[in-house]
């Protein structure tokens, strides 16, 4: 089956969640370097946690069969620290997640979600730790994720989420693909170049 | 909010125009690529039937992915080799410069940049790599971007960004003998945390900065982003001028006088506004060594590993981790660690004056049986420099490896790894889990001149013992 990958407005998501347990989760690990050693990112989904993966033998929650078809990630704090590497989120997204709910995001990672229509939403340590909680408990539970509403719920729980307000115009609009935004700007690019002392034998 | 900082100032210099969504179109004065992350961008901007628009501020080089033994074409790995030609072919059909193996110039990309005089003060520098931060030593605004962010530089020389709050950094005094920058900013790093620096550029100022070389500024900025900060810089000055003078892309003649003028213009203001100020001092600070999984867990060479008990509530249970993957045991010294592998070289400490530091402590000694031990220069200039200073004799005499230019076990994407358990000291900037290689290999983070301490004596060894014998 050919995956759909997000495009357009990021208004609603639904579907079943898995748990990723812990602080700092870094790029590296999220996809080791030597999957990086490729010209497309189409082969990265299976590559995801390879390591982790490995080591605990068929027992990672994305190898568990229960999780087969979730696309929502549970994760802590500080999560995709490390290496820029556009890589982890593509890994993510072809794996099939749709949106990450943490306690924190690094930077990095966080802007190349959103150049892919990924929402990183955040909540507090208590919040996630109880999500994360029913999740476990439930793993088959379809959670209802909107964005508008800064929500994720079910039939009986509901946590409020943040996102700093840049990213939430972005998602809501469908506007987070930024290429056409930013040629838009063409005239002002040329009156930029014309003018930096730089690029103008410091004439200024 | 921070104002009259060269971050404010620089930034205004290259904002193109607010966007809808709250952040800034921001212009990129100089776009650095290479073979990893840009292959998907150039896909991309072909799919979307769009041109490079400035080829001549986008400038590549290969890094990554090099073997450091044997870098005759092809190379040995098919997917190296067709990394490698698919940016060769990038450049030539967009009219990129690249700086390929053989050209004399080629070298890791935060290496081989500044040496060719490419980065200056009060630009805005970009690429594909976290590490892009190097830059800032400068006095430039240099960040790291994903494959996203290279197609929209490629295609219109900006992306979309938020402003970042501004956090002085200010060390007072001078680091002591046998204590390097890269000592300074895992101290840095330990104190603030790996997260302590998400939304914040890291402006590092004060005596003890003001004293280090540009290549030891080059490796306090390298690792502002394992702090989380995703642009670290300091203030152009004497030191900035001097080391740019005469390289291949500074400004000459004229233009020289002129630059300098508008780059002190750039400085941070004596009464500019930070976000956040910091103050530390740097005369207290011992040679620093990391334990653990994350490059904030790091200590100094005569602390004892922390007992992940006694640690801050939310430092225990990564600490518990750290503990078990290193299998290192709570409450011993650092100092005196068996070692297996050790590695000189990475965009944080593959600089001339890092492996002549290193070298002086290798000099006369012989590398301890059973250790391997190699230093990859991270550029071809270290490389030839310091063959003419004979500084590959003194670790090859000593038992090191001297190998090509290139990224290497820093992150071993090419042949350069460990081997299962086998533990490192490396002079390069991560020591998570899996980071050189083997998936279960485990890294110490120190100065250069650490490894070679360490690559003497078999285990890691306070160097200031070496440099007084």
């Amino acid at each position: 089956m050919k995956q759909e990958f997000p495009k357009g407005e990021i208004n609603t998501i639904s579907g079943p969640s898995l748990v990723i347990k812990g602080d700092d989760i870094d790029t590296d690990r999220i996809i080791p370097a030597r999957f990086l050693k490729c010209v497309s990112f189409s082969a990265l989904g299976e590559q995801v946690f390879a390591d982790d993966r490995k080591e605990l033998q068929g027992n990672h929650p994305f190898d568990l069969e229960q999780h087969k078809g979730s696309n929502i990630l549970v994760v802590n704090d500080n999560f995709g620290c490390g290496s820029s590497r556009e890589h982890a989120p593509q890994a993510l997204m072809r794996w099939g997640i749709r949106l990450i709910i943490g306690e924190s995001f690094a930077e990095i990672f966080f802007g190349n979600c959103l150049a892919l229509g990924i929402p990183c939403m955040t909540a507090s340590k208590q919040e996630i730790t109880k999500l994360q909680n029913l999740v476990r408990e439930n793993p088959n539970q379809i959670w209802d994720f909107n964005l508008k509403e800064l929500s994720i719920s079910n039939q009986k729980e509901s946590f409020s989420l943040d996102l700093e307000g840049g990213a939430y115009k972005m998602l809501f609009s469908g506007k987070w693909d930024a290429t056409s935004q930013l040629l838009d700007a063409e005239e002002k690019i040329n009156n930029i170049v014309k003018n930096l002392p730089y690029l103008n034998n410091f004439k200024y | 909010m921070s104002s009259g900082t060269l971050y404010d100032k620089v930034w205004n210099f290259h904002q193109v125009k607010e966007l809808p969504g709250g952040s800034t179109q921001l212009f990129v004065g100089l776009h650095l690529i290479h073979e990893v992350t840009s292959p998907q961008a150039f896909s991309a901007l072909n799919e979307k039937n769009l041109e490079v628009k400035f080829p001549n501020l986008t400038v590549a080089t290969v890094d990554h992915i090099v073997p450091t033994l044997n870098q005759q074409r092809p190379f040995s790995d098919p997917l190296a080799e067709e990394m490698l030609s698919t940016l060769e072919k990038n450049c030539k059909t967009h009219g990129i410069k690249f700086h390929g193996i053989g050209s004399n110039s080629q070298g890791v990309v935060h290496v081989m940049a500044p040496e060719l005089g490419l980065t200056q003060p009060g630009m805005t520098v970009a690429c594909g790599d976290s590490h892009t931060s190097t830059h800032g030593a400068f006095g430039a605004i240099a960040f790291g971007i994903g494959t996203s962010q290279v197609r929209d530089v490629l295609a219109s020389q900006s992306l979309a960004m938020k402003k970042l709050k501004v956090r002085r950094i200010w060390v007072d005094g001078s680091l002591q003998k046998g204590v390097y920058a890269k000592d300074l900013i895992l101290h840095i790093i330990r104190l603030l945390g790996v997260k302590g620096g998400v939304g914040f550029a890291y402006e590092f100022a004060g005596p003890a900065i003001e004293k280090l070389s540009m290549e030891g500024r080059m490796t306090i900025c390298n690792m502002a982003i394992e702090g989380g900060a995703r642009c670290g810089y300091i203030n152009p000055d004497e030191t900035t001028f001097e080391y740019l003078k005469g390289k291949e892309y500074s400004p000459k003649g004229q233009e020289w006088d002129n630059a300098i003028n508008w780059w002190k213009s750039l400085v941070s203001n004596s009464k500019a506004k930070y976000d956040d100020e910091i103050q530390l001092d740097g005369s207290s600070i011992e040679p620093t060594v990391t334990w653990g999984i994350t490059p904030g867990q790091g200590i100094s060479i005569k602390e004892k590993i922390p007992n992940p008990e006694e640690l801050p509530k939310n430092e225990q249970q990564i600490a518990k981790d750290a503990c078990k993957y290193m299998n290192l045991k709570a409450d011993q010294p650092i100092e005196g660690t068996s070692i297996d592998v050790c590695f000189i070289g990475s965009c944080t400490n593959g600089r001339l004056s890092d492996l002549q530091e290193a070298s002086k402590i290798v000099k006369g000694r012989k590398v301890s049986a059973g250790i391997k031990a190699f230093v990859v220069p991270g550029s071809q200039k270290v490389a030839k420099e310091a063959k003419q200073k004979g500084i590959d004799k003194i670790f090859l005499t000593a038992g090191f490896e001297w190998r090509e230019p290139g990224c290497s076990m820093c992150l071993a994407m090419n042949p350069d790894k460990l081997e299962g358990r086998q533990i490192s000291a490396s002079s390069s900037n991560r020591n998570f889990k899996g980071r050189q290689g083997s998936a279960n290999g485990r890294t110490l983070l120190m100065s250069p001149a650490m490894v070679a301490a360490a690559a003497i004596n078999g285990k890691v060894t306070d160097v200031r013992k070496l440099l007084q014998e």
